[in-house]
């Protein structure tokens, strides 16, 4: 459609977008540009309105303020078989009654596509369903549903592509393949994916740019590598791997780093990386970030240094080892290594100092919840 | 070699002594279940295999008894002989199929709005639907009959005062049959379809009527026998018409023609047939229908 391939140059526009269900507000004056040909995911904890936002793209959902663009058309109001946007849903959405070829040709016969035969048969063989055109979508695994679904949607040529957890059903190890696959699709057909996720990992394995969402707003918006290594609010910083959380009094600044007291013992940051105006912080340090040396053997100049912890557990993974330190203060902190067998690994009730080099710390707002974003051991997978 | 004949014999008193026998106890536990579903099944084809019996039957009177007296195919032959029958299987067909056309159509147009669309008064609607299921049939028709005939109907009461009547009460079971597979239909087809370039009309040919088929046909067939098999609305609403069911009553009251028995017989038939037909299609079909 050639409208449609005018609009795979443009960009999506989100434009202080807000959606209530009653009093509850789904998403709260949403503004968000997801470049063309970006892989865009949307990640967050299951109620932070991601879903809804996609579902207004798509036009499932009707605003309550605010605009959808694409390029400068405004698409907030028009019905879903309008748009150049498709959507592979949840579990799929394949319509049971129909064969596997028939699903796929769907979009191109209601626009009335000519040869839409030929293009269905091409796009069958993209998502390596060739042989599969006459079954019935229940005859087929989930991992080549979900193909379906996928070519179901793209074989539109959508300005915008759409996915609404779209691995979610799939095992681990299928999940991880159909992760690679997707983004060889999307690299392969340069048309724009809106990705929405609980799952941090298949948001940072697959995005060029991932938006944490909680509570309807947008927390922070990024690179992976970005979101993970500096992540401004506490939220991002759990929700996002894992963070240990130390409780700080800002004391001073010297030479491009911020010095900080922690329980009496001092430790830097580098500026750049602080998000806190505050006079009290959260230091966060990341796990795999730190290292761990028997007590009063290594001093560091160069590195912040915590001394007097003691090991209370530790959990053999496999490629890292995972200790608890408790601190003096009570707090107990995590620090991973990894398995290079150059040293022996600690064992319970070892004395350790923690140390880490001051550029791989951030420093958060100490009014915001130390475990905003820690999920429950049932919500992950 | 005594080394040898020793374990030979230990060999030999090793073999297991010869199991004690089954109680016949056992053996009724076991199969007690089957027996029950056996006699259920007499119980229930009993009386239908007497109506295949009579239906050959020849009666030495003018008519039928219950004893068999002679066998005959003739009757299967004559359906038609006895007066008024065959005008009132035609009346019967005619009002059963115009109730069923228009009970399937009204219901299932309700049922969506009951399932799809949120409005004042749908909760009301919802439980005032079940309430023709719960009427006697006694008080429905007679009460049908007193609004007829305080309409001015009471002149021409007959196929469409009968078919009002039908269509009355098929429609609560058409909206519930249907409401059932509603509910149970994932919307996010639908919006698949819309997301698909399929408009309101092509969404609802192409992927919400073809799912909801099922729910709707069973509705129809459901409707069609009800409608068909109605004696107690229908007698206080006919009027002077006579519909196969009076027909059968008025005749136990005089005579009783054996061809009554190859009405019975044939329709018994037709119904397995169509039972029969259904399953197989549900099992070729069965691989993708939830």
């Amino acid at each position: 459609m050639a409208e449609n391939e005018a609009d795979a140059g443009k960009d999506l526009r989100l434009e202080r977008l807000t959606k209530r269900f009653g009093d509850f507000v789904a998403v709260d004056d949403l503004t968000l540009t997801v470049p063309r040909g970006s892989f865009f995911a949307l990640l967050g904890p299951s109620g932070c309105g991601k879903t809804t936002t996609l579902r207004m793209v798509a036009g499932l959902e009707d605003p309550s303020a605010g605009r959808v663009l694409i390029g400068d058309q405004d698409i907030t109001h028009l019905r879903p078989y309008k748009r150049p946007v498709n959507t592979v849903f949840q579990s799929y959405a394949l319509f049971p009654h129909l064969s596997i070829f028939e699903n796929v040709a769907f979009g191109l016969r209601r626009r009335g596509v000519k040869d839409y035969q030929q293009k269905t048969r091409d796009m069958l063989e993209l998502v390596q369903l060739g042989p599969y055109g006459d079954r019935k979508p229940a005859q087929l695994s989930g991992g080549q549903q979900q193909r379906v679904a996928l070519g179901r949607a793209l074989i539109n040529e959508p300005g915008v592509l759409l996915l609404d957890e779209p691995l979610g059903a799939l095992d681990l190890k299928l999940r991880r393949q159909m992760q690679i696959e997707l983004k060889r699709i999307q690299t392969e057909i340069d048309v724009t994916f809106v990705h929405v996720t609980h799952d941090q990992e298949e948001a940072m394995t697959m995005a060029d740019t991932i938006a944490v969402m909680n509570h309807g707003v947008i927390e922070q918006m990024g690179a992976p590598a970005d979101l993970y290594e500096n992540p401004v609010t506490t939220f991002v910083a759990n929700f996002l791997g894992q963070s240990n959380l130390i409780k700080t009094n800002v004391i001073g600044t010297s030479g491009g780093e911020i010095v900080l007291d922690c329980h009496g013992q001092k430790l830097a940051v580098a500026a750049a990386r602080s998000h806190a105006d505050g006079r009290s912080a959260w230091l966060g340090v990341r796990p795999e970030k730190i290292y761990a040396s028997v007590a009063g053997v290594e001093d560091r100049t160069d590195a912040d240094v915590l001394t007097g912890g003691r090991v209370t557990d530790v959990s053999f993974i496999g490629v890292s080892t995972q200790y608890l330190v408790a601190m003096p203060w009570g707090q107990e902190l995590m620090v991973f290594e990894q398995n290079t067998g150059s040293r022996p690994s600690f064992r319970n009730g070892d004395e350790v100092d923690l140390m880490w080099a001051p550029d791989h710390a951030f420093l958060l707002d100490a009014d915001q919840d130390a475990h905003a974003g820690m999920m429950r051991p049932e919500d992950r997978e | 070699m005594t080394g040898s004949l020793a374990s030979r014999e230990r060999a030999t008193a090793a073999v297991p002594p010869p199991p004690a026998r089954r109680p016949a106890g056992r053996w009724l536990a076991d199969h007690l279940v089957l027996l029950l579903g056996i006699l259920v099944l007499v119980y229930m084809f009993v009386p239908i295999g007497y109506i295949f019996a009579l239906s050959f039957n020849q009666p030495s009177g003018r008519g039928a008894t219950a004893e068999f007296e002679s066998f005959t195919w003739s009757n299967w032959g004559s359906v038609c002989e006895p007066e008024g029958l065959c005008e009132s299987l035609k009346l019967s067909f005619a009002v059963s199929l115009t109730a069923t056309v228009l009970a399937t159509l009204l219901g299932t147009l309700m049922a969506f709005a009951l399932v799809r669309h949120s409005f004042r008064g749908r909760s009301a609607s919802n439980l005032l639907i079940f309430l023709p299921m719960a009427t006697p049939e006694v008080v429905m028709g007679s009460s049908l009959l007193a609004m007829f005939v305080s309409l001015g109907f009471d002149g021409v009461l007959g196929f469409v005062t009968i078919v009002i009547a039908h269509v009355m009460f098929c429609l609560s079971f058409v909206v519930v049959t249907v409401k059932a597979r509603l509910v149970g239909m994932d919307a996010r087809l639908e919006q698949a379809a819309m997301d698909l370039y399929a408009n309101e009309w092509q969404t609802f040919r192409l992927v919400t009527l073809p799912l909801a088929m099922p729910g709707i046909v069973a509705a129809a067939l459901l409707s069609f026998t009800l409608s068909f098999d109605d004696f107690i609305v229908t007698n206080f609403t006919a009027g002077q018409s006579v519909t196969f069911p009076l027909y059968v009553y008025g005749a136990k009251l005089k005579d009783f023609p054996p061809q009554l028995f190859v009405v019975g017989s044939a329709m018994f038939l037709v119904s397995f047939a169509v039972v029969i037909a259904a399953e197989l299609w549900r099992r070729r079909r069965s691989t993708w229908s939830r």
